[in-house]
């Protein structure tokens, strides 16, 4: 298939098919990581940022009694999580720790308003410190190159050993991770960006393999480890546990919602990308339940690398050029998502309500491990999109790290940064850029998104069914049983051409990608996508019957996948 | 350096109209502020007279016509420059703006954009695809991110003339609505805040057409309790209107909303109400807008909202007479008619 890269304007992908070219690493040696040097220096670390936490925790509680209520409750909601929320992760003094913050929250409740604020920051400090150490990561060099050189062994074992079906295969290399994974996009500006500055990593999120996909593309583009917020969940996981420990992660609990808590979470972020960490955090803070692209993100963590550009600029008021910090949209793209049908029952659930997920994990490591040698023995590909990167603005930038506007010209980063001719902290206006940045975000993930075969036929069969029952909301028509369910083949071709024409007119316009496999013969297309749409389910969520027409097994799963094109206003092509 | 000696940079604005004069004149009460003119022979009127559109000018204020020149000596710049000419305007202006520079704009139009050759009639209907407000065209056209709007019953005359008036200074950052509070309040100027700039905006855009409709109802020679018929039914259709284009309600109830309203409905001085009087008294509008001097925003708005109105399926009935007024023919008489015999008698159902 011929390469689509035609275009050589920078806002362009270039989709060339990777030749399995391995990327040679930027940096030679592991401890010229600034990951590593973190981790070298981890105890220090965690000490800064603790105590740039109290501090800032204090500028937003300037008065004892605000400090007071503040403490009490999160101590109040940490001893509620410890009983009504308990994971395997958490550490084992936790209900002790909390009980004996309580009891001093309670003699202090009895002194004189007055007298307290010593002891209060001195809770508050040792609070932040427990906070920091739950939340930092622990990169091993000698660890993570096992767990790299493990990867990448049983990958390749089992790749080879599942396709080639000759005696001694198994030990082969001729099939590599390379070949179910695809990697497109902007790879050679990222790996020149992560030398002139530091990254920051943002990808969509739809599985809870993405974090282990996107340390092995990390790698796999010779970049340097990067340091990762990773759901605490996860750790719950064994294999997983073992996975992201080894690569650098830090812990993000989506269970502790209290002030300190997100105050030392965002320190521990904004410090270690000031210090030149690479660092990775999913900006939609959760897997997508819907199976929707994100459309709104969590705008905490991201609001670390626009604080950590200024303090970088603040610091070093007459450097001409400070490090810059790039943010690197990338999107994840998949035939098959596992937790599929227990998402998209979870964001039913609670559609229309803004409520916490509660984190079910019912695929423990041996369920995990049976999926993966069903991936690499079937069809079914990956691929991984590296958006254009952005400065902290959302601007687009160069490969020399330059943010151009819309007419080419460079702008100085700082300059958003400045009033009255000099740089200033301004709490609100960096919201407002992080909510700027957080819908750039959002559209960049629409614009990189690489539509597969699988999305179009699941976009089209479920919009064909909803048109079909005009009168039923979607809840209804889910209820519809699937036996009452049939497409017209021919009908469902031609409106499937309809709707990859607009792709493809989309595509002209800069709007969205298409993988290679989605031009060629409409039955050839429609026959890789159907089979491929959620692969490894029990029940398919679309299948041909003895009369060639389209039925599905299961229309709520179908609707998931379905909804990976939601956005693009394809609905009218139906 | 202090803050005392930053402060003393000028203040920009562009636009020597009516409205751009005046505001430069609010400004020079306390600081230095550069004028920019489009006109080089104004410039040197102003240079040798301080007098423009017969308003003395401070002292405080020198004129330019040099865009590059104001870019670079003022980090504050109010563009006052009307809706059809703002983004060309903002096209020149652009290459040498810098993402430190605050723009608060108090033009009251919006900017459309048709494809090749089209006009507001042939497309069949516009949608906010098409349609922008003065902030949104500053945030395409330049990397200036801090924007501000003024909007609010600023009627030129009054002010010039030091009566009490109020704006709003919109934005969505905190620190644009201090510096325009900081720059433009006086004891007889009060400004307020608001978060919604596009909210404010579109109060302050829509509020034209009711403007005509008041000078049309007027115009037919009609008194105060059809004033006040049409400035409550004005202020819901604006309502409607505005949340379909992507406003909160609360803008259109504040200052920029009836605070403008009621004042441009009851100002025979104002050029939309004086559209709407002499197409009551049977003019022609070809005639009425050839010898205008200034453009009557309202016009254009009647024409780009009702288009608006059809796409989003929102209920405009007064914008939709006006448009037939305007540009089908009908006189300002059926229009009336009409409007008193539609049947649907709900008061209020936005709240």
């Amino acid at each position: 298939m011929a390469p689509l890269a035609r275009e050589t304007d920078m806002h362009t992908l270039e989709e060339k098919k990777n030749k399995n070219r391995p990327y040679k690493p930027i940096l030679e040696g592991i401890p010229d990581w600034p990951v590593y040097q973190l981790s070298k220096n981890r105890k220090e670390f965690i000490e800064e940022v603790a105590l740039k936490s109290q501090t800032r925790i204090k500028e937003l509680r300037p008065n004892t009694k605000q400090l007071f209520d503040d403490l009490q409750a999160t101590a109040y909601r940490e001893q509620n999580r410890i009983k009504r929320n308990p994971w395997r992760v958490d550490p084992k003094d936790d209900s002790r720790f909390w009980a004996s913050v309580k009891n001093e929250l309670v003699e202090l409740s009895a002194q004189n308003q007055d007298d307290i604020q010593k002891p209060l920051d001195d809770l508050l400090g040792k609070i932040v410190l427990r906070y920091a150490n739950e939340i930092a990561g622990d990169f091993k060099p000698n660890s993570y190159r096992v767990t790299r050189e493990v990867i990448k062994f049983w990958f390749s074992r089992l790749l080879n050993g599942a396709r080639v079906k000759k005696f001694g295969a198994f030990f082969r290399s001729q099939y590599t991770l390379r070949d179910k994974i695809q990697i497109v996009g902007k790879v050679k500006m990222l790996r020149k960006l992560a030398k002139k500055g530091t990254v920051v990593m943002v990808p969509t999120h739809f599985s809870n393999l993405d974090s282990i996909l996107i340390g092995w593309v990390i790698h796999s583009l010779g970049l340097p480890a990067f340091i990762y917020g990773a759901g605490l969940n996860l750790f719950n996981i064994k294999i997983f546990a073992y996975f992201m420990n080894s690569l650098g992660a830090y812990k993000v609990d989506r269970r502790k919602k209290n002030l300190p808590y997100l105050e030392t979470l965002k320190m521990y972020s904004n410090l270690a990308i000031q210090k030149g960490a690479h660092s990775l955090f999913f900006p939609g803070g959760t897997r997508s339940r819907s199976g929707k692209i994100e459309k709104q993100l969590k705008l905490g963590l991201l609001s670390t690398a626009i604080e950590a550009q200024r303090n970088l600029y603040m610091d070093n008021p007459e450097a001409p050029e400070v490090r810059k910090i790039f943010i690197v949209p990338v999107t994840l793209n998949y035939n098959f998502v596992l937790e599929a049908p227990d998402m998209i029952d979870d964001y039913l659930q609670v559609k229309g309500q803004d409520k916490y997920f509660p984190e079910q994990d019912k695929y423990g490591s041996f369920k995990l491990l049976a999926f993966m040698f069903k991936f690499f023995t079937k069809g079914s590909n990956i691929s991984v999109s590296i958006g254009p990167a952005l400065d902290v603005m959302g601007n687009y930038v160069d490969e020399e790290g330059h943010s151009i506007d819309n007419n080419g010209r460079h702008i100085h980063t700082r300059d958003y940064f400045i009033s009255n001719g000099q740089i200033s902290i301004d709490k609100q206006r960096e919201d407002e850029y992080t909510r700027m940045l957080s819908q750039k975000i959002v559209s960049e993930y629409h614009r990189i998104n690489r539509v597969f075969a699988s999305h179009v036929a699941a976009f089209v069969a479920f919009e064909m069914w909803q048109r079909k029952f005009p009168k039923l909301d979607l809840f209804s028509l889910l209820r519809l049983p699937e036996e009452d369910l049939e497409l017209d083949y021919a009908e469902f071709r031609a409106t499937f051409k309809r709707v990859r024409k607009k792709i493809y007119e989309l595509r002209e316009e800069g709007k969205v990608y298409f993988a290679t496999h989605l031009k060629g013969k409409a039955d050839e297309v429609l026959k890789l996508g159907i089979e491929n749409v959620g692969i490894f389910h029990l029940k398919r969520p679309l299948l041909l019957n003895k009369k060639g027409n389209i039925v599905t097994q299961d229309l709520t799963v179908l609707y998931y996948y379905h909804n990976r094109l939601v956005g693009y206003d394809l609905e009218q092509y139906i | 350096m202090t803050l005392s000696n930053i402060s003393d940079k000028p203040i920009g604005v562009i636009g020597a109209g009516n409205f751009g004069s005046v505001i430069a004149n609010i400004l020079a009460l306390n600081r230095k502020v550069i004028l920019y003119a489009r006109n080089e022979a104004d410039v040197k009127k102003i240079l040798e007279t301080h007098q423009h559109r017969g308003y003395q000018l401070h002292s405080n204020i020198e004129p330019t016509h040099d865009l590059a020149y104001i870019a670079s000596q003022c980090d504050v710049l109010f563009p006052m420059v009307p809706s059809a000419h703002f983004r060309s305007m903002m096209k020149q202006l652009s290459p040498y703006l810098h993402p430190y520079h605050i723009l608060i704009h108090g033009t009251k139009g919006f900017d459309i954009t048709l494809p090749e050759g089209k006009t507001i009639e042939d497309v069949e209907t516009l949608t906010r695809q098409q349609v922008k407000t003065m902030s949104e065209v500053i945030r395409e056209e330049s990397v200036v991110v801090r924007v501000g709007c003024l909007a609010g019953p600023n009627l030129a005359k009054e002010l010039a003339q030091r009566q009490p008036g109020a704006t709003v200074v919109a934005s969505h950052f905190n620190e644009v609505c201090q510096l325009g509070k900081k720059l433009l309040r006086n004891d007889r100027f009060q400004v307020y805040e608001n978060n919604d700039i596009v909210g404010v905006e579109i109060a302050g855009v829509l509020k034209n057409i009711i403007a005509i409709a008041s000078g049309a109802l007027s115009g037919l020679g009609y008194g105060e309790n059809a004033k006040g018929l049409l400035i409550s039914r004005g202020a819901v259709e604006m309502v409607y209107l505005g949340r379909a284009l992507g406003g909160d309600l609360k803008a259109f109830l504040g200052v920029a909303g009836i605070g403008d309203l009621v004042t441009t409905c009851n100002s025979p001085m104002s050029r939309n109400f004086t559209v709407g009087y002499r197409l009551a008294k049977g003019e022609k509008l070809t005639d009425i807008l050839a010898d205008m001097h200034e453009v009557a925003e309202g016009v254009n708005t009647v024409r780009i909202a009702k288009k608006c109105a059809d796409h989003y399926k929102v209920r405009a009935l007064i914008t939709d007479r006006l448009y037939k007024v305007l540009f089908e023919g009908m006189t300002v008489q059926e229009a009336l008619e009409f409007l008193m015999r539609y049947p649907l008698n709900v008061d209020i159902d936005f709240l």
